[in-house]
Parts: C-alpha cells; structure tokens; sequence
C-alpha cells in the first residue's frame, strides 16, 4: 500500500476545497437555509405535524441528505474529470498506486467534505428548529455510508463523462428528481398508494427515510432494509470501480 | 549487466485498429542516454507511454529493473519519471505543490530539501509560489521535469523535450540531462532532430511505422550516415570491373550496365574526382550518373525536411 500517494491526493484535494471555501461549504450551507426558510417557516408553518414532528424539523435529515448526495457527487466527479479534460492524469495513470490508494485519497477527500458540510448543515438547522437526534451512531454512520456512496458515484460519473454536458446533466436529470421525490420534503407515506409503490423502486427513499429514522425514529421503510440498500449501493459502485481500473475503461489507451 | 529496459515483441493496436507497434524489441542500458528518433507518428510516444503504464500493451513484454511493468507495476513504475510531450498542468495549483504532490504520489515521503534543489537546477525557485496559469510553455515544461525529477527516478523518459523550448531552456535541460547521467540514471528522449540525439545520446534507436529499424552507438551511426553512393549509367555494358578501378570500392549491376561506388561525405577526400579519372583513362563511357543516400539517411532526412 502507497500510504504517501493517499496523503499526496488527500491533502491536495482538501487543499482545493480550502481555495474554493465559499464554493463548497458556504454555497450548500446558504441553499440550506433557503430551502428552510421557504418550506420550513413560510410554507410549513401551515403544514401540521408529520408523525408527531414538526415540519421544519421533518426535512432537516431529508435536507441534509439531499446536500451531502448533490455535494458528494459533484466534488468527486470533478476531481477526477478535470485531471482527465486537463491531461494531466497522465501523472495519475503513470504512478505505483492501484485504485485502492486513488479512491482512498480522491473518494476519501470528497467523502469528508460531505460529512463536513452536512454536520455544518445540522448546526445551521438547530438554529431554526430544536433537533434531537434519536440514534446518533446510526445518524453518523448514514452520513458516512452515503457520502462515501455518492462520492464512489461522482468518481464513476467523472470517468464516463468525456463533456462538461455529461457531468452535469446526470446530476441534473437523474439525481435531482430521485431526490426530490425521494420523500425530501414529505413522507412517502403521504403519496396516493399507486405513488407509494412507484416510490419504492426509488433507491434515495430508502436512504433518506433510514437517515430521518436516526431523527425521530419514523421511517418509510424498515431501517434495515435502509442500511441493506446504503451497502448495497456502496458495494456496486466499489465493483464499477475496480472493473474500471482493471480495464481501464476511459482512462487508459 | 541486466538492462535496466527490456521490451520483447511489444505490439500495440490501438482501439480504432490502427497497429501503432509491430514487435518492437530493445534493449536500454543503465545509466545510458538513448536516443529514440523517429517522425511524427512513428510510436515513440505509444512505446513509452506503454513503458509507463499510461497505454496498455496488446501484447509482448516490458521489464524495467527486471520488474514485469504490468505485473509489478508498483515497482517499476516508482523507479520511472516522466515529462510528456504535451504540457498539461494542474492550472490553479504552484510548481511547489505539484511537485510535492508529485513525490508523494510516487510513493516518497515529504523531503522539501529535495524539492528545493529541483526546482533551484530548472530555475523556477523564485516561481515556486506563483499560480501555474500565469506561467509560459517553457516555464511549464520546466515545471514539468521537477515533478518528474521529484520523486528521484532510475529512468527518466523526457518525450520531445525541445519541442517548441527557447535556448535557454534547452541549456539547462542539457545540464540536468548531463548531472543525471552523472548521479547514474538513465535518460531516454525521443526526438525528430538528429541533432538533437547527436548532442546527447550515447545510443540511438531510429523507429518509424512501429518498428526499430536500427539500433547503434551513436558515434557508429554518425559514420553510416555519412555513406552515400554514386550510380553511372554507362554507354555500353561491362563484363567485369577491369583491375585498373581496383582500389575503388565499386559493384556492377544491370547486366554490367550500372555502376555504383560507396563513398564517405564525411572524409576529406570521397575520391570522386580520381575515380572519373581513372574510368576516362580505362575509355569507359557513361551517359548519366546519379548520387544517393544510403536508406539510413533517407529516413533522416524526411524527418529532418519534414519539420524545417
Ligand atoms: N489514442 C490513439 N488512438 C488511435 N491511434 C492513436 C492513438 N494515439 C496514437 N495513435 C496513432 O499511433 C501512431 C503513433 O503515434 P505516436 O506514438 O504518438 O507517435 P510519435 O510519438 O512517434 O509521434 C500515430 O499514427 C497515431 O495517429
Ligand atoms: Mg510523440
């Protein structure tokens, strides 16, 4: 194991996110905040509690999700697709690492940027609405399992693209909609039945309501089938990964 | 001595199908300058590109060190630099980042002294903070050779190092090149300037269409390009080559109506003048002649016209 090359990318990435400080933790923590004033205080002011918890505090995990998957996806992709466009992977392609030491380092990076910005994004929540967090452990390994998921996720998204349209148009067109009716702001249970079924073949339903039950200990789906769906995730994208290295698919001639 | 190179029947197809190595086999020596000339096009950047793991192989073998570049890739690979043809970099980062960056990559742990004496030998110390963006080609490049320099290669593969770079830099790559070779490591450039090769390599290796023509000591292959030929066409043809043209290195061909003689441009005397002499003197008739150069110069000459 090249513990040097984990340090050298690990360090270089988080040194790029201290640049881009207001692009990347003060962008998501502002949104954040907006989407609280809008749908916690203007709009759920009129909503009545959902299962016992009030709306503004309801969205809070679905929120949170919501940053950390977006943020994850798009720091990862980036920091791979720029080396790539840029050619300056060469390097990458060239040194003694396998792909264990560049996921540990790239994925590793934008992992913890995620967590960051989620935590950040907790302690801005508990400025408006009182928070309690029923399973902490639970709640940390959820924020840990899906930032690392997404980020394997933008790091596969940031290979494949060979245009700047593709990076974000995968975000844009399949990531945005899962999330949003991935029962960010409601509670699936809420949906006509027809949607309630539709809604389990969404993998992010699983993920936010195993996150929002860590909250408030309601869920949509049974919390293991939550975490089982969170491993699972992370396990296909660990195996894209490794066929990726392996054969090089778009990134070796 | 084990080179510290040894590629065996290396053939490459790239995807589109186009065969850009056909069995390509050499030898490097350690601690040499090898010199791999060739046009553009000719595979030089896919043979070390193949080498350093950037482009896989379709089939034959690379050993660096003895070391299976596929197999043990950790190896080779971390006794390997390179500086690439073409200049990316990393546009929002400094040329001392990238070179730390470089190092640890690599698998070497933090050592700034060592980076301090790259980035002083290539003159870019007083750069080392600036942003890459605002750096020019040259500087680039020089940025370039630290990051390759920072993890003290065995081998350092420079890809047309000169390619578009003013004079001064030229010097002081010579200069590094030279204090390399002196701390023991192995360079090999590749280059479509004989001259370049010329100033340089202890060895060249001429390679075109995918495939190693030759390979031969420099000093060797400077004497074989100086080999021309001259072809008389004579007037009626010749049974034998009469005695008294003897000391001439002549052959007789066309049914004895063609006859050429090898001469050295690079010597004082090529003995043209005293050969026509003698054919006057033996009352043989020519009605045309031409010169030639031998295959060898053929090439180095497309190559050389072809980027002047
Ligand atoms: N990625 C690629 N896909 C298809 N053909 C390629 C690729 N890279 C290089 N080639 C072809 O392979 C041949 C050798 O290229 P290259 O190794 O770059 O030559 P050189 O470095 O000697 O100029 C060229 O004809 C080039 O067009
Ligand atoms: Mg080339």
């Amino acid at each position: 194991m090249n513990y040097n090359a984990i340090r050298a990318i690990y360090r270089t990435e988080m040194a790029r996110m201290m640049r881009t400080v207001v692009q990347s933790i003060v962008a998501p923590v502002l949104s954040t905040s907006l989407y609280f004033v809008i749908f916690g205080a203007a709009i759920g002011s009129r909503i009545t509690e959902i299962d016992g918890v009030s709306y503004g505090a309801f969205i809070v995990p679905g929120l949170i999700m919501l940053s950390i998957m977006t943020e994850s996806i798009s720091n990862s992709s980036f920091a791979i697709y720029f080396p790539k466009f840029s050619g300056t992977i060469f390097e990458l392609l060239s040194a003694p690492v396998s792909f264990v030491e560049v996921l540990l380092g790239y994925v590793g990076a934008a992992a913890t940027k995620s967590v960051i910005i989620g935590v950040i994004i907790l302690a801005t929540a508990s400025f408006f609405v009182t928070i309690e967090v029923a399973h902490p452990a639970i709640m940390l390994l959820f924020l840990v399992l899906i930032s690392v998921s997404f980020s394997l996720f933008g790091f596969i998204l940031g290979v494949w693209a060979d245009g700047w349209e593709k990076l974000t148009i995968v975000p844009i067109l399949v990531i945005m909609p899962l999330t949003f009716l991935g029962g960010t702001f409601y509670s699936i249970s809420m949906l006509p039945p027809a949607w309630q079924t539709v809604s389990l073949f969404n993998p992010i339903v699983y993920l936010i309501s195993g996150f929002r039950w860590s909250f408030y200990e309601n869920a949509d789906v049974a919390i293991g089938l939550s975490l089982g769906m969170a491993i699972t995730f992370l396990s296909l994208c660990l195996i894209a990964i490794w066929w990726i290295f392996k054969t090089g698919y778009k990134l070796r001639n | 001595m084990q080179p510290v190179i040894r590629i065996t029947d290396l053939t490459k197809t790239y995807a589109g199908g186009y065969e850009a190595l056909k069995a390509v086999n050499l030898e490097i020596d350690r601690g040499e300058i090898f010199g791999l000339l060739g046009p553009n096009g000719a595979g030089k950047t896919t043979l070390i590109n193949i080498v350093c793991g950037i482009v896989t192989k379709t089939s034959g073998t690379v050993l660096v060190d003895g070391f299976d570049n596929v197999s043990d890739y950790r190896e080779t690979r971390s006794r390997i630099g390179l500086v690439p043809q073409e200049l990316p970099t990393e546009t929002f980062e400094t040329p001392l980042n990238v070179c730390r960056f470089s190092r640890g990559l690599f698998g070497k742990p933090d050592n700034p002294e060592h980076i301090e004496k790259v980035l002083k030998s290539l003159s870019l110390w007083d750069k080392k903070d600036q942003k890459m963006m605002l750096l020019s080609g040259g500087m680039k490049r020089r940025v370039l050779i630290a990051k390759a320099l920072a993890h003290e290669p065995d081998v350092l593969f420079l890809d047309e190092p000169t390619a578009g770079v003013d004079v001064e830099l030229r010097q002081d790559m010579w200069n590094v090149v030279q204090s390399l070779r002196e701390s023991g490591v192995t360079v090999i450039l590749t280059t479509h300037y004989i001259e370049e090769a010329e100033q340089l390599a202890d060895r060249i290796g001429v390679i075109n269409h995918g495939e190693v023509i030759i390979v031969e000591e420099k000093t060797k292959l400077m004497r074989e390009l100086g080999k021309k030929e001259l072809v008389l066409h004579l007037t009626d043809p010749l049974a034998g080559i009469p005695t008294s043209l003897g000391d001439f290195e002549l052959e007789l061909s066309d049914g004895g109506c063609e006859l050429t003689y090898h001469y050295d441009t690079k010597r004082d005397h090529t003995g043209i003048t005293s050969l026509l002499a003698a054919l006057h003197d033996a009352g043989i008739k020519f009605n045309d002649l031409n010169t030639s150069q031998s295959s060898l110069e053929e090439i180095f000459v497309g190559l050389v016209h072809k980027d002047s």
